[in-house]
């Protein structure tokens, strides 16, 4: 069955789950999280969007904006620079007397003239807490297949009580039927947990937005999927392919060392479907003459010249004489002087550890250093 | 309607490189890759947006399809502009009919018509197949102070490589009174660097001259430099001390590659304030495996090494399994080495697969003749099978 992916309108949540990662989204939005190296979080949905054929693409922003925009400019690097469609950004809408959203239903109603002008036929809606390289298609085809009022991307698995915690959990029959909503349950063990990818008819989604505000009910999950799933369809769609869902900075954590085994690597970064990011002109990654590097990821514009195992490195981070970096996430700019030592660290942007220093943590818990911080 | 420039540079870009053999025989010369990142043309297209000059035509003859692909809208270099940015410049049918481009001089002029267009003062001519980073804003000052109709640039060279190049004479304050071709017994040590201001409407009269006598061999050095000498125009030196490199043979294309990680030459490519741009590609970061060891290297994106990489350059895309050993060599993107292969003093071409346990060039400490000794090239999209052995100095152009 085809369908023609222009017909279908892509909508990116930029700011939800923000609260799940801490001081990780601090000064940004979960959207311009950093992420393996060379990315951020948003350039998975939009990637995924582009590739599956999406033309138009409307990101929903609240608040923290201003790396999401520096990161997107003009779109071209998503080739979003279109002359029809293309990537719009959706800050918050209102006067001075407007607060900003709490819900999902508040983020779509305050960008419903975008979705009302939009010409078409479907919606799908993505957050930015999934890492992973998906085809669109193959889940609208199945949403347009199965005369499903909403689609919901979902993956059946183990998970623990933390992931638990921030997931919303479908029981669905055996046809995929979702027949009761469970959110943020206090459980663990297997089930099925949505991905936060929704499909839908465009004029679904004004309906249900217009009457929900109206009735001053803010969440799509409480307040649709669970208050509305016997009047409305929802289907589950059973995603089985490699993705990483990002919980907690534990699970930011772990989703970064995952793509250092080659096997998922190859699962994200397929050759036919990149993954898109802004270009930095950056020179290649320099590695010195005793330096020693294992099981990394580095990115360009990086210069080696210590120790480095087991860690993923960003663009333009400096490594030192005699420094030692195990287990760490080395956001951008990221200065280890000569002879420190860094375990199990996530440093943000333009971190410095000072020459000799030592920085250790433990690997259920990698510590934090916050942007521009001098250690 | 076109905005006036003050200056526009062109760009030549259509020689066919030929002492590069088998990486030029589908690729022109300032569309190979180079420091693993870079195609050659990065180096003055980026000198050209870095120093100001935001028009600039490239003239493409042979084998122009990769070279126009990389240019593109040339967006990569910041020069896709409303007024100017990059051209591609081919040659083309005429009412009167169609020429190739016949020398540097011809195919500057067959492009008269895209000069005029900006209405410039000042034209400047540059080669596509020189790795340097130069402030070509500062030369421009130095034509305009010395009121000079041509200011060539000029590196000093060691005396003993002086008859590889065209070489001036000039005297205390600049001027140049005359110069020599590739000369047996060099008398100065002032070597052309191949790149050269105009003002443009002398520019365009010796052109025009040079078009209409059918003697003349239609190029800057045999023809237009000498004409301006004779008819004692002001012709200028200005001085360069810093990196400069003609990349025209495979021994000064490997050493210029190598040159980017000796720490004692002085080209930086990580200065923030003189970027030079690239076309980048669409790839994750490098992955370096548990058995990597890599030294005295660059890496770029997309490169998958689980081998052995000493003192080499590695571009885009390329893979080096367990157990492969690459030293003192440059694989350009795509490239492939398997398990247990050994590449040594080698330029491995785009795409090429290298088998396992096959053995590229050799180390010179382990040839005891050391006239048979050099760099061994293997050319784009080559297999190479398993085993097999490709002597030093050897040219691949065929799978084997």
């Amino acid at each position: 069955m085809g369908v023609n992916m222009g017909n279908v309108l892509g909508l990116v949540f930029a700011n939800m789950h923000d609260m799940t990662v801490g001081d990780l989204t601090k000064n940004r939005t979960m959207g311009s999280l950093l992420f393996g190296g060379r990315y951020r979080l948003i350039d998975f949905p939009l990637s995924n969007m582009v590739n599956s054929g999406i033309n138009a693409v409307g990101v929903i922003t609240k608040d923290n904006y201003q790396s999401l925009l520096d990161h997107l400019g003009s779109a071209r690097e998503w080739d979003l620079a279109r002359k029809n469609g293309g990537l719009y950004i959706l800050p918050p809408f209102g006067n001075a007397n407007a607060s900003l959203y709490a819900g999902r239903i508040e983020a779509l109603n305050g960008a419903m003239s975008f979705i009302r002008n939009s010409m078409c036929e479907y919606v799908i809606m993505s957050d930015c807490d999934v890492v992973g390289n998906i085809e669109y298609k193959p889940i609208v085809e199945k949403h347009v297949e199965s005369g499903a009022d909403i689609t919901v991307v979902a993956h059946t698995g183990q998970y623990t009580a933390d992931e638990m915690k921030m997931s919303t959990v479908l029981n669905t029959e055996a046809d995929g039927r979702v027949n009761s909503v469970l959110i943020r349950p206090e459980l663990s063990g297997t089930c099925t947990a949505s991905m936060n990818i929704f499909v839908m008819k465009k004029d679904l989604l004004i309906e249900i937005v217009s009457d929900l505000i109206a009735r001053g009910m803010v969440s799509f999950e409480s307040d649709v999927l669970q208050a509305k799933c016997g009047e409305l369809k929802i289907m589950a769609y059973e995603y089985t392919g490699y993705f990483s869902k990002i919980t907690s900075v534990n699970s930011y954590f772990k989703a970064n060392m995952d793509l250092l085994d080659p096997e998922n690597a190859a699962q994200v970064y397929l050759p036919k479907r990149s993954i898109y990011t802004k270009v930095s002109d950056n020179a290649p990654a320099k590695y010195d003459l005793n330096c020693s590097v294992k099981n990394s990821l580095i990115a360009d514009g990086c210069i080696i010249e210590g120790e480095v195992e087991n860690s993923v490195i960003f663009r333009g981070v400096k490594v030192g004489k005699g420094a030692k970096v195990r287990n760490c996430i080395l956001m951008q700019g990221t200065v280890v002087e000569d002879n420190a030592e860094c375990n199990y660290l996530i440093t943000d942007k333009n971190v410095t550890i000072g020459e000799g220093h030592t920085l250790t943590s433990a690997p259920s818990y990698p510590m934090y250093v916050a942007k521009g911080a001098s250690v | 309607m076109f905005n006036k420039k003050e200056c526009v540079a062109m760009l030549l870009a259509g020689g066919q490189g030929s002492r590069l053999y088998a990486l030029t025989q589908t690729v022109a010369k300032p569309a190979v890759p180079f420091g693993a990142k870079y195609r050659i043309i990065d180096f003055p297209l980026s000198n050209c947006i870095n120093s100001g000059i935001d028009t600039v035509g490239v003239l493409t003859q042979y084998q122009p399809l990769v070279l126009n692909e990389y240019i593109g809208n040339g967006q990569p270099w910041d020069l896709d502009r409303l007024h100017g940015g990059v051209h591609v410049l081919p040659p083309y049918q005429k009412a009167s009919g169609a020429d190739w481009y016949s020398g540097t001089a011809n195919a500057i002029y067959q492009n008269l018509s895209f000069i005029d267009r900006y209405d410039p003062e000042y034209v400047m001519i540059l080669s596509g197949d020189h790795i340097y980073k130069m402030d070509y804003a500062q030369m421009l000052s130095y034509h305009k102070e010395k009121n000079a109709a041509c200011t060539i640039a000029v590196l000093d060279v060691p005396m003993e490589e002086a008859s590889r190049f065209g070489i001036m004479f000039a005297r205390d304050d600049g001027e140049i009174y005359g110069f020599e071709e590739k000369p047996k017994v060099p008398k100065s040590t002032l070597a052309s660097m191949g790149i050269y201001i105009f003002t443009y409407s002398k520019l365009k009269k010796y052109l025009i001259e040079n078009e209409n006598d059918k003697e003349a061999t239609k190029d800057f050095g045999n023809n237009i430099i000498p004409a301006l000498l004779d008819n004692k125009e002001r012709v200028y030196a200005y001085r360069f001390d810093g990196y400069w490199k003609d990349v025209g043979t495979i021994d000064s294309l490997w050493e210029a590659n190598m040159d980017l990680i000796n720490p004692n030459i002085p080209i930086d490519l990580y200065d923030p304030a003189w970027k030079i741009y690239s076309r980048n590609p669409i790839l994750p970061p490098q992955s370096i495996g548990k058995n990597a060891s890599v030294q005295n290297s660059m890496v770029t994106e997309g490169c998958v090494i689980d081998g052995s990489v000493e003192f080499s350059m590695i571009s885009e895309g390329v893979t080096v399994e367990e157990g492969a050993v690459i030293y003192d060599s440059i694989l350009m993107p795509g490239c492939h080495v398997k398990k247990g292969a050994h590449v040594e003093y080698a330029i491995v071409g785009e795409d090429s697969v290298i088998g396992e346990n096959a053995q590229i060039g050799a180390r010179p400490e382990t040839i005891e003749d050391k006239d048979t000794w050099g760099v061994a090239v293997v050319g784009h999209k080559l297999n190479i099978s398993d085993g097999a052995v490709v002597a030093p100095k050897a040219i691949i152009y065929e799978d084997m």
